[in-house]
């Protein structure tokens, strides 16, 4: 079957077709065409994962194409127990965030769903590449359709944000550039599995931080993170979840694909700084969280919060801490992108994201109260939801390599309850801004934003549930995750 | 077989998801009746277990649902172990809870959100049989989570108002702290023994005999023992309010007040005790780490005894109470008399349940005025200085109260006495727990003798209460019923046949728990004296506004419950406010931001300074592009070398 041997390229570059039809076709079909493509999108990658061989360590679905042979670049696809996930998440959280976009993207829709489903080629083509080069063409390209998101449909201080992104993120990747050009020209190709197995550089630390300060910015990694909160702000609700969920997972994606696998060594020598910058992050994230009054500040700043639980897992360098780390990066991606879900529909509301304006939101809206409530109890890390698996064999890896760190981490758990459960506390408990107590001790509703709310419609409650299903599923049943990864993360371990 | 063990988590369940769901639809009546049917339904299940725990060989039954997490070695099953601990607590957590479920009917009766209460107390008897019933630590732990969770929800239930909503985030955070013990507690064990199954761990633990112990070959430090039992007591400090974690409980009684008997009584804060006895093969070869929670259980017992004596809030007495007595049980672990502390917590989950049933009873009889009368006036319903002679008005009440107050009091021949006495008998030979417990037994006395004189007798202190009426049969018949048990509860393990002690026996070993009746003589004869100094101090009902100056600001320090709250907010909250409002708004933006714009800034002035050099040639950029890239690599290569 020669189409089976092109489902990653259909995976990648059926979101491109969807992008050329939008532009071509006229504007009342673009976001048809866009929920069409990306869930055809994620309908290749299910058969992908129905025929994923869960044993085999190395590169499945291997496409290869010559692309510019005398320097040993080409066109090279493969996954395997690492990618894999990442892969799936990206087609799940595509087809929700297009789905979300119809009340936040109001002016140029043509534009803005091309943009939408080339972000989402590039960001496959990142997860899923096996050749260097063409890793770092996707690489860039994915920055260009998001600094437009962000400078097109993004607040009153979009462009400010949007070019920081596109320069804070790029003047990282030139190092890289310049580490991939050195091993491609040293290594005499390109090939990601040859440059492997060649080693050369296992011990090379100049070349392990080029890639790392790479990476770390995109997580990002405390103290590389002030880009983060003000894309975020900025951002239309669409674009903070497929920021939130995909893009910051290119970052600790590349940790593991590169770092950890092309520098073994120099991975272990670092690894103690690692830890420590992302223990650091964990608490600082959680400590500046605490003290935002706007919601999807405090939503960013926990994001570098939750990512440092990540790159502990990384750097922990073993089984448990590498495979939760995986695990944590979809969990993450569910969480968080349900949180920014959650924001936009209030914002939606309200036309404001400031907590100190809201309150008793729950009473009004019982239906968004409880979604919120799972997100932010999933955030948490409150067992039986997805978040607490990842957490937890994140940790336990950790405190294998290092208690004591692991042992600060955790105080992360008790400032994610303090932060997150006062934001909901803001925001939905209590009493709405507007209801003022009169003199006789009634109740009087005051005309302000918060008056009349409607409780989430079904649009807003069909983009919220995948979210939760998957929620629950990995929370409970975790384990056909960790053996899909398993025996990838095995090798790479080794 | 094996599908039985599941049923008691499934049934409340199954209320969850139904009533979740179709609540609005099958109207409060229908979700009450059925949240109740669910929980009957587990208890008729549980006892069908203990049946069977009492006939099999080894007292206990596996069984396994497949695995919930399985990482490289971690291995952790849906994996359930009813065992004599196990099925003697889920008869508490499930009959105990129906009867509350019973009660709720009546109780919540008329509150729009009376469904979603129903939700959540079914959930929360799911969890708690899932945090006894697990047979590995981190079930244990998500059984843990989740009665927080629940206790977060109901504790927050009438969220409109804000204290209301700060109580319920309070207990989770403080909560929250404890767990961060107990999941390192975890951590722990799984790095030293290779699993979270307590039958591995504890067959590796072996007989409680030696203190090195071998795996693998390898020795397990005594110090890594301690290590764990300290954090996996921190985990029990949180749950079960101890020093110096015990400051959400107080707050936690803005919950409805059924709920604060299930959870914040019967319950969910017995937990770190059962997961004490649970690992009382760890405790017991740990023996620094368990005279610590003896003592730290024995201050608890002290303090919030004492605080207890000066609080106002019926309520509020009684929570402290229940901070002292789970003190109790804790000190009763940590001197190894596993199976007194367990007594104590059968025995505290009948006569603390009912004390606080009645106490809604009586809250709900004083409200009925205001109701009735639309009254603008409002006063404090909770506030025992607007009661007093309810005796007449809501006997059943009054009898309830009666009996559940001297079962606290330690007066024989009423449950609490026979358990408490175990307790002090086991502290004979530690004289510092010894002191501080039977302080605190008289303190008892005398706060449960002020508030039956302060609530019942004299004459009614407002028109609330010369207007108070009897609750409703739903709201009775539980009493009646926990009254029966608080009566006779003692029998479980009276002198003499020692029932308790030897269904036990399988899981915390034989421990010869003696009668000593000089002791028990003493402190029935203390409680009487308390109780009838209580009846002499508050008969007139004015006695609290005649205090001496010293004695009035010992009085508002215990009031203030030792001003521990204030410490806390002093030495703890304002810093972590003052840090992060430091770390936002100063080092992150200007600090961290400042110096990446600060970056950009500058790079824009070298820019306008080489304006000149702008050519305009696209080569010419490129030139300049390929000299710094190739420059770079240079340096690469070299290094790489």
């Amino acid at each position: 079957m020669y189409i089976y041997s092109l489902m990653l390229s259909l995976i990648t570059f059926i979101p491109v077709i969807g992008a050329l039809l939008i532009i071509l076709l006229s504007k009342q079909l673009s976001r048809t065409i866009a929920l069409v493509a990306s869930l055809a999108s994620f309908v290749v990658a299910l058969l992908v994962l129905n025929s994923f061989n869960n044993a085999q360590a190395g590169f499945q679905f291997v496409e290869v194409a010559p692309w510019i042979p005398q320097f040993g670049i080409s066109y090279k696809l493969g996954v395997d127990g690492i990618s894999l996930w990442l892969m799936m998440l990206t087609v799940f959280i595509f087809p929700i965030a297009i789905w979300a976009s119809s009340g936040a993207i109001q002016h140029d829709q043509k534009i803005y769903y091309a943009l939408v489903l080339l972000m989402e080629t590039a960001t496959l083509g990142v997860f899923l590449s096996l050749d260097m080069f063409l890793f770092y063409v996707f690489w860039e390209f994915a920055l260009v359709p998001m600094y437009f998101i962000i400078g097109l449909w993004g607040g009153q201080r979009r462009i400010y944000a949007s070019l920081k992104f596109f320069i804070y993120t790029m003047a990282g990747s030139v190092l890289m550039l310049i580490a991939i050009l050195v091993m491609g020209v040293q290594g005499q190709t390109f090939d990601y599995e040859a440059l492997v197995k060649q080693g050369l550089h296992s011990a090379n630390m100049s070349l392990f931080l080029a890639f790392a300060i790479a990476f770390a910015i995109k997580v990002p990694m405390f103290p590389f993170h002030s880009w983060l909160p003000d894309a975020h702000v900025e951002a239309p609700t669409p674009g903070s979840v497929i920021l939130a969920a995909v893009l910051l997972k290119m970052g600790s994606y590349g940790l593991i694909r590169f770092n950890l696998a092309l520098f073994p060594q120099a991975s272990q020598q670092f690894a103690p700084v690692m830890i420590m910058l992302a223990v650091v992050g964990i608490l600082y994230g959680a400590i500046v969280a605490f003290a935002q009054s706007d919601m999807k500040k405090l939503i960013a700043y926990s994001s570098v919060s939750h990512m440092g639980y990540i790159i502990l897992g990384i750097f922990s360098m073993n089984e448990l801490g590498v495979q939760g780390a995986i695990l944590q990066m979809i969990n993450h991606g569910l969480s968080t992108g349900g949180l920014f879900l959650v924001v936009g529909y209030i914002y939606e509301r309200m036309h404001t994201r400031e907590m100190g304006k809201m309150g008793g939101l729950w009473a009004k809206m019982p239906v968004y109260g409880t979604v919120a409530l799972l997100f932010v109890l999933s955030s948490v890390g409150l067992p039986a939801l997805n978040g607490f698996v990842g957490e937890f064999v994140i940790l336990q890896g950790a405190f294998q390599r290092n208690p004591l760190w692991t042992g600060l981490a955790t105080i992360g758990m008790v400032l994610g309850a303090v932060y997150l459960l006062t934001m909901y506390q803001k925001v939905f408990l209590g009493k709405g801004k507007d209801e003022a107590v009169d003199d006789h001790g009634h109740h009087r509703q005051v005309a302000s934003a918060s008056h009349g709310l409607l409780d989430l419609n079904w649009r807003e409650l069909a983009s919220a549930i995948p979210l939760i299903v998957f929620c629950f599923y990995i929370g409970l049943a975790s384990t056909p995750f960790f053996n899909a990864m398993s025996a990838s993360v095995g090798k790479l371990l080794k | 077989m094996s599908t039985l063990v599941v049923l008691p988590i499934l049934f409340p369940l199954i209320g969850v998801v139904i009533n979740a769901f179709l609540g609005k639809r099958l109207g409060e009546k229908v979700v009450g009746a059925l949240a109740t049917l669910m929980c009957s339904a587990a208890f008729v299940v549980a006892l069908m277990l203990f049946s069977q725990v009492s006939v099999s060989k080894e007292h206990a039954i596996h069984a396994e649902f497949g695995t919930w997490i399985g990482v490289g070695k971690l291995n952790v099953p849906f994996g359930f172990l009813v065992d004599s601990l196990s099925s003697a607590l889920m008869l508490i957590i499930t009959g105990v809870g129906a009867l509350i479920h019973l009660y709720s009917i009546g109780y919540i009766h008329g509150d729009p959100r009376a469904n979603r209460y129903f939700v959540y107390l079914n959930l929360f008897v799911a969890s708690m049989l899932v945090l006894v019933m697990g047979s590995n630590y981190l079930l244990m732990f998500v059984g843990w989570e989740l009665v927080g969770l629940c206790s977060y929800l109901l504790i927050g239930f009438w969220f409109d108002k804000v204290k209301n909503a700060e109580a319920a985030r309070k207990a989770f955070v403080v909560n929250r702290i404890g767990d961060v013990g107990f999941i390192l507690g975890i951590m722990l064990i799984f790095v030293t023994f290779g699993t979270l199954n307590y039958h591995d761990i504890f067959a590796v633990v072996g007989d409680h005999k030696t203190a090195a112990l071998a795996l693998a070959g390898d020795p397990v430090a005594p110090a890594v023992l301690s290590a764990i039992t300290l954090l996996l007591f921190i985990g029990a400090m949180g749950k079960s309010a101890q020093l110096p974690l015990f400051v959400w409980l107080p707050d936690a009684m803005a919950g409805p007040t059924p709920a604060s008997a299930l959870i914040h009584a019967a319950t969910m804060v017995t937990a770190g005790i059962y997961m004490i006895v649970r690992s009382n093969a760890l405790f017991h070869v740990a023996a620094d780490t368990s005279n610590f929670v003896a003592l730290i259980g024995a201050l608890t017992a002290f303090i919030a005894g004492s605080i207890a004596l000066r609080q106002f809030d019926i309520k509020k007495v009684l929570a402290y109470s229940t901070v002292s007595q789970l003190g109790f049980m804790i000190a009763a672990a940590g001197l190894g008399a596993y199976t007194a502390s367990i007594f104590h917590l059968m025995t505290h989950a009948f006569f603390k349940a009912l004390l606080f049933l009645a106490a809604g009873s009586v809250i709900h009889g004083m409200e009925h005025y205001s109701h009735a009368h639309h009254s603008a006036q409002h006063i404090d319903p909770q506030d025992m200085r607007n009661m007093g002679g309810l005796r007449g008005k809501m006997p059943v009440t009054f009898w309830a109260f009666i009996i559940g107050g001297l079962s606290l009091a330690g007066l024989p021949p009423f449950s609490g006495f026979w358990s408490k006495d175990e307790i002090i008998v086991a502290a004979l030979h530690n004289p510092l727990v010894f002191a501080l417990l039977a302080c605190t037994a008289v303190f008892t006395a005398f706060y449960t003798g002020r508030q039956l004189v302060m609530v019942f007798f004299g004459s009614a202190r407002s028109k609330d209460a010369s207007h108070a009426e009897e609750s409703g049969m739903a709201m009775k018949l539980p009493l009646i019923v926990l009254s029966v048990l608080a009566l006779i509860g003692g029998g479980l393990n009276l002198p003499g046949s020692m029932w308790l002690e030897h269904w036990l026996e399988p899981v915390v070993g034989v421990h010869e728990g003696g009668f000593n009746l000089p002791i028990a003589a003493l402190f029935s004869a203390l409680a009487l004296v308390a109780l009838a100094a209580a009846w002499v101090m508050y008969r007139d009902g004015k006695r609290d506004t005649s205090l001496t100056p010293q004695l009035s600001s010992v009085s508002s320090f215990l009031n203030k419950a030792w001003q521990i709250d204030a410490l806390y907010r002093a030495a703890i909250i304002m810093p972590f406010y003052a840090l992060s409002s430091f770390l936002a708004r100063v080092f992150d933006l200007g600090g961290i931001d400042g110096a990446v714009n600060g970056i950009g800034t500058l790079t824009k002035g070298i820019a306008a300074a080489l304006r000149p050099l702008q050519s305009g040639f696209v080569r010419s950029y490129g030139l300049v592009m390929i000299v710094g890239v190739v420059a770079l690599m240079a340096w690469l290569v070299i290094n790489t070398r």
